[in-house]
C-alpha cells in the first residue's frame, strides 16, 4: 500500500487516576461481584476536561510549527463529543492555530470511530491529523464505571518521515450489538459479557486477522505485536490463542492503570506498541464495533528518534493517584454537590464577543507592540506598558506554547469551582505577557510564586443552563514541578 | 488655585448602624443615616440642592439610578445623581457633592452611601461581571482571592516567611476587633485572640476568616456646602475637605510585568496625589489618624506602606509593633474598620468620613483620640491588579 504513513503520534491520558478500590468500596453494598474488577486505577477526566480538551492535548503534543503549516485535513473521532451540533474537529483546529481553510470531519457513534477516521486520513494523500478521544459516562455502581477510562491519541499522518506505514487494512460491518448507547443517554447498555466473548471477539476478530493477513500476504508468525480490543487479559489471552498468536505478542490493554477509553483506545495502544517497537517490525492493530477494523503497520528506521520524543512527552501529565469516589461522581455529573449558591451564577457565553475574540479565547493569542515590543494579553488597540501606550496594530504571538511562571496565587476556597479551592493568579509567559488566569493540575503545597508552568487548553465553564461549555487556557505545573 | 483644599466644609453627617440588618430596607437605612446628618445639619431635605447616592450592586439591593434616594429621602425634584466606582463608590458620591460645591454649581449638597448586602443568602460579596470578553477567560475570583495573591506576591518580594506575615496579618485584625468592640454602630462588637484569628478556617490562602471584613449593611451620609455658607449658618466648629483624589487602574498591573504584585499601583498615586492637595509632606508626623480600606487584613498592611505610614517591607514589622493600635503612631480604624465596623460598600468611603469627622470635632465618646487634627481615608476598590483608589484628607477648617 502506498500512501500517508504515521509521521508522529501522541497519547494523552488525564492525569487523574481513580484506585478502582475506591471506587469498589463506595458500591460494594450493592455489587460485591465487583470485587474481581477492583485492582490497578482508572483514568478520569478532571472537571474542567473533556473529550475536545483531551484531543487538544493528544495533538498538541505531536504537531511542530513546521508540521502545523502542512495539514490539510483535521479528523476528530469520539463518541462522547461535549457538543452534538458544534463540530469537535473545528474547537481542536483552532485551538491549534491551525490554518482555517482546513478540511475539519467529525467521526462518531462507533468505538471504532478513532480507527475509521485514521484509515479516512491514509486514503487522502498530504498531511492530515486523526484525534481521538472519549470520556464515557458509566453507571455507579457498574462494571463500566471500573472498566472504563478517559484519554485521548493523536496521530499525525504525511509522507515524509515516517515512523510507521500501512501495509494493509481490512473491515468487516456486522451490526452486533454487544453494547449501545441511545441518543440522547448517557450510558452504554451492555448485553453479558461470555455471549459477546462467544458471539463476538471469537466470532468476528479472527476473520478481522486472517482478512488483513491475506491482503498483506503475510503469514501469522511474522507478526511482532498485536493490539487487540480492550479485554480482560484472560480473555484477551485466549482470544491471542484462537487467533494462533502468542500471548507475550498481544499488546497489554491498559485496563490496569487507565482503562478501556472507548474511541481512541486501539490508537492509544498503538502508540503504546510503537513505544516498544524496533524497525521494520509489523503490528496487528484491531478495533472491534459492529464489526471491525483491523490494520497491519510497518514500522521503519525513524522509529527510535519517535520514540525519544514521546518518551519525554510521558512526562507532561505523570499520574496522580486520586481516592476521592464523589469526586468522580461530581465530575462525572452523577452527584449534585452543594457547592453553595455561588454556584448558581449564571455562565452563558456571548457567542457574539466570543466570535470577535475567538483568536485569543481558543488560540490564546497574545499581542506584541510593533512600537516598543511588549507581548500582552489580551491583544488590544493601545499598549498595556505604560512607558508606551501607543497605538497600533498589535502582531498576533501565540502564547500556548510558551513556558510560564506563577507570579502570584491563591488557593480560594469561597469563589465556585467544582474542583475546590480555586487555584488562580498572576502568571508570566516567557516573552512577557501577563496573564491572570486559573490554575490547574497543581496539588495545592506545590503551588508558589516562581513556578513553572504549562500552559493547556481547558473548559473555562460549564453552562448547565443552555448546555454550552466555553474553553480557555490555564496553568499546569511545568513537567517535573507536580513532585517535590 | 486646583484642588479642593478647604473649599468645602462638612455641616453635618450620618451614620446608620451597621450589620446584619433584617429589620429593615436599604431605604430605611437611608433615612436613618440622613436623619442623623440632617438633625447635625440643621437642615433638612428641602434645603438641599444636589444629591449623589453611592450604590454598589444595584440587582442586591434597591435597583439602579438615584430614584431609590429620591423616594426614600422624599428630595424635592433636586437633580440627583447615583455613581457607582466598585468599593470606593461611597467616596466617589462625596466627590461628586463636593466637587459640585466647590465648583460654586450648587451651594448645598448630599452625599449618600447605601448597601444592603445581607439579603443575598450567603455570606461574602456576590460577583459582577468583568465585562462581556473579560468574563470568557479570567478565572471567576472572589474578593479574598484576589487580594490574597498580595500576600504571595509580598512574600516573594519582600522575603517574609510565611509565618510572620500571617502573625503581622492576624494583628491587623486583633486591633480593628478590639476597636470594633467599643463602637455601639459596629457590625461586629466582639473581641477576638490573635490564636483563634491565625487558626481560623481558610478562605483564600493565606487570608482566614478573620483576616476578611464583614459584609453588612448600612448607609452612611454627608452633607457640605461652602466654608462661608456653613459659618452663615451658624457653624462655628468646621471640618473641611483637605484633598479628595481618585487613582483607577488602567490595565497596567494586570497584564504588565512592571508590577509584581506587591503594593497597589494606584494606592500609591492616590495617596501621593491628595497629600500634595492637602499640603501634606510627611503623612507619618503630620496625620493623625486614618481609616483605610481593610476589607482584608493583608490590604490594610501594604496600604500602610502604600500611604507612607511604613517603609517598603516593613510594614509588616510596624503593625507587630503596633504602629497602627489606637496607642501606636498613627491609630487606624479606629471605628473598627471595614473588618469590624462592617462593609456596607456604597456607605463605606462616607463611613470613614463619619468617623474622621466625628474624631475632629471630640464627639466620638469612649473612642476619642486625644485631639486630632488630620485625618485620613482610603478605599480601595476592584483587585490589587485592577483597582479604583480613592484617598481623601479631612481636617479643622475653623
Amino acid at each position: 500500500m502506498t500512501g500517508p504513513g504515521i509521521v508522529d503520534a501522541a497519547a494523552y491520558v488525564p492525569a487523574m487516576r481513580l484506585d478502582r478500590q475506591a471506587i469498589f468500596a463506595a458500591n460494594s453494598w450493592a455489587n460485591p461481584a465487583l470485587k474481581g474488577l477492583a485492582r490497578g486505577a482508572r483514568s478520569m477526566c478532571n472537571w474542567d476536561e473533556d473529550s475536545i480538551t483531551m484531543g487538544v492535548e493528544a495533538a498538541r503534543r505531536c504537531l511542530s510549527d513546521r508540521l502545523k503549516e502542512r495539514l490539510r485535513r483535521l479528523y476528530f473521532a469520539s463518541t462522547t463529543p461535549p457538543f452534538a451540533d458544534r463540530q469537535s474537529a473545528a474547537v481542536v483546529g483552532e485551538a491549534l492555530n491551525l490554518a482555517g481553510n482546513l478540511a475539519a470531519v467529525d467521526l462518531a457513534n462507533s468505538r471504532n470511530a478513532g480507527l475509521q477516521a485514521f484509515c479516512e486520513a491514509v486514503r487522502g494523500s498530504g498531511s492530515s491529523l486523526v484525534v481521538s478521544a472519549d470520556a464515557r459516562l458509566a453507571k455507579p455502581g457498574s462494571a463500566q464505571e471500573l472498566q472504563y477510562g478517559h484519554g485521548a491519541a493523536a496521530v499525525l499522518l504525511g509522507s515524509e518521515e515516517t515512523i510507521a506505514d500501512m501495509v494493509a487494512e481490512y473491515r468487516l460491518s456486522r451490526d452486533f450489538v454487544d453494547q449501545f448507547r441511545g441518543s440522547g443517554e448517557s450510558f452504554d447498555y451492555r448485553w453479558e459479557e461470555r455471549w459477546i466473548r462467544d458471539r463476538g471477539y471469537r466470532a468476528i476478530l479472527p476473520a478481522l486477522v486472517r482478512g488483513v493477513l491475506e491482503q498483506a500476504g503475510v503469514p501469522p508468525e511474522r507478526l511482532s505485536r498485536a493490539v487487540l480490543p480492550a479485554a480482560p487479559p484472560r480473555m484477551a489471552a485466549a482470544l491471542a490463542k484462537g487467533l494462533g498468536l502468542t500471548a507475550e505478542l498481544v499488546q497489554d490493554g491498559r485496563l490496569g492503570d487507565v482503562g478501556d477509553t472507548g474511541a481512541p483506545h486501539p490508537l492509544l495502544l498503538a502508540i503504546d506498541a510503537l513505544a516498544q517497537a524496533n524497525p521494520d517490525e509489523l503490528i496487528l492493530v484491531a478495533g472491534f464495533a459492529q464489526g471491525g477494523i483491523a490494520l497491519l503497520l510497518r514500522t521503519t528506521g525513524k522509529l527510535p528518534e519517535w520514540q525519544e520524543r514521546n518518551a519525554r512527552r510521558a512526562a507532561l501529565s505523570p499520574p496522580r493517584p486520586e481516592r476521592a469516589y464523589t469526586k468522580y461522581l461530581s465530575f462525572s455529573g452523577l452527584l449534585p454537590m452543594d457547592f453553595g449558591m455561588r454556584a448558581e451564577a449564571d455562565t452563558k457565553t456571548r457567542l457574539s464577543a466570543f466570535d470577535r475574540h475567538r483568536a485569543e479565547l481558543t488560540g490564546f493569542i497574545g499581542g506584541r507592540c510593533p512600537v516598543c515590543g511588549t507581548v500582552q494579553f489580551p491583544r488590544s488597540a493601545r499598549c498595556v506598558n505604560p512607558d508606551c501606550n501607543a497605538e497600533s496594530e498589535q502582531e498576533p504571538v501565540p502564547l500556548a506554547e510558551q513556558p510560564g511562571e506563577v507570579s502570584s496565587f491563591t488557593q480560594d476556597w469561597l469563589a465556585y469551582t467544582p474542583h475546590p479551592p480555586l487555584q488562580y493568579g498572576l502568571a508570566a509567559t516567557a516573552e512577557g505577557a501577563r496573564v491572570l488566569m486559573e490554575f490547574t493540575e497543581c496539588p495545592l503545597e506545590r503551588m508558589r510564586v516562581g513556578l513553572k508552568l504549562r500552559f493547556v487548553f481547558r473548559i473555562h465553564a460549564i453552562d448547565s443552563q443552555r448546555g454550552y461549555r466555553r474553553y480557555f487556557w490555564k496553568g499546569a505545573p511545568a513537567p517535573g514541578e507536580e513532585r517535590a | 488655585m486646583a484642588g479642593i483644599c478647604d473649599k468645602v466644609a462638612i455641616v453635618g453627617m450620618g451614620c446608620s448602624r451597621f450589620g446584619e440588618r433584617w429589620d429593615c430596607d436599604a431605604e430605611d437605612l437611608m433615612l436613618e443615616a440622613f436623619r442623623e446628618a440632617s438633625e447635625d445639619a440643621g437642615l433638612g431635605a428641602d434645603e438641599l440642592d444636589a444629591a449623589w447616592f453611592g450604590c454598589y450592586f444595584d440587582d442586591a439591593s434597591v435597583g439602579k439610578s438615584a430614584l431609590p434616594l429620591a423616594n426614600a429621602l422624599r428630595l424635592k425634584n433636586i437633580p440627583a445623581t447615583r455613581v457607582e466606582n466598585m468599593c470606593a463608590t461611597g467616596t466617589e458620591a462625596l466627590r461628586g457633592a463636593v466637587y459640585a460645591v466647590a465648583a460654586g454649581a450648587c451651594d448645598i449638597a448630599l452625599a449618600l452611601g447605601a448597601e444592603k448586602l445581607k439579603d443575598t443568602g450567603y455570606g461574602g460579596l456576590p460577583a459582577g461581571t468583568p465585562g462581556i470578553f473579560t468574563e470568557q477567560w479570567r478565572p471567576n475570583t472572589s474578593s479574598p482571592g484576589s487580594f490574597a495573591q498580595l500576600a504571595s506576591a509580598y512574600r516573594a518580594r519582600h522575603r517574609v516567611q510565611e509565618e510572620d506575615l500571617k502573625r503581622a496579618m492576624a494583628h491587623v485584625s486583633w486591633k480593628s476587633h478590639r476597636n470594633g468592640a467599643i463602637n455601639p454602630k459596629a457590625h461586629l462588637r466582639k473581641a477576638v485572640e490573635l490564636d483563634a484569628i491565625i487558626s481560623a478556617p481558610m478562605i483564600a490562602e493565606p487570608l482566614g476568616l478573620f483576616d476578611c471584613c464583614g459584609v453588612s449593611d448600612g448607609a452612611a451620609c454627608a452633607i457640605v456646602t461652602r466654608p462661608e455658607i456653613a459659618r452663615e449658618l451658624g457653624k462655628t466648629e468646621m471640618v473641611t475637605v483637605k484633598a479628595l483624589q481618585l487613582a483607577v487602574s488602567n490595565g497596567s498591573e494586570a497584564g504588565h510585568q512592571g508590577w509584581d504584585g506587591s503594593y497597589i499601583h494606584c494606592g500609591r498615586l492616590a495617596g501621593q496625589r491628595a497629600l500634595a492637595e492637602a499640603g501634606v509632606r510627611n503623612a507619618k508626623k503630620e496625620i493623625d489618624f486614618i481609616e483605610v480600606h481593610d476589607c482584608f487584613s493583608i490590604t490594610e498592611l501594604v496600604t500602610m506602606e502604600d500611604l507612607g505610614f511604613a517603609g517598603e517591607g516593613e510594614g509588616w514589622r510596624a503593625v507587630l509593633d503596633g504602629a497602627f493600635d489606637r496607642d501606636g503612631q498613627t491609630p487606624c480604624q479606629i471605628d473598627g474598620g471595614l473588618k469590624c465596623f462592617g462593609h456596607p460598600i456604597g456607605a463605606s468611603g462616607l463611613r470613614m468620613a463619619y468617623e474622621i469627622y466625628l474624631q475632629l470635632l471630640g464627639r466620638a465618646g469612649e473612642r476619642q483620640l486625644p485631639s486630632p487634627a488630620l485625618g485620613l481615608t482610603h478605599n480601595l476598590g476592584g483587585e490589587p491588579a485592577r483597582c479604583v483608589v480613592s484617598v481623601a484628607v479631612f481636617g479643622r477648617g475653623d
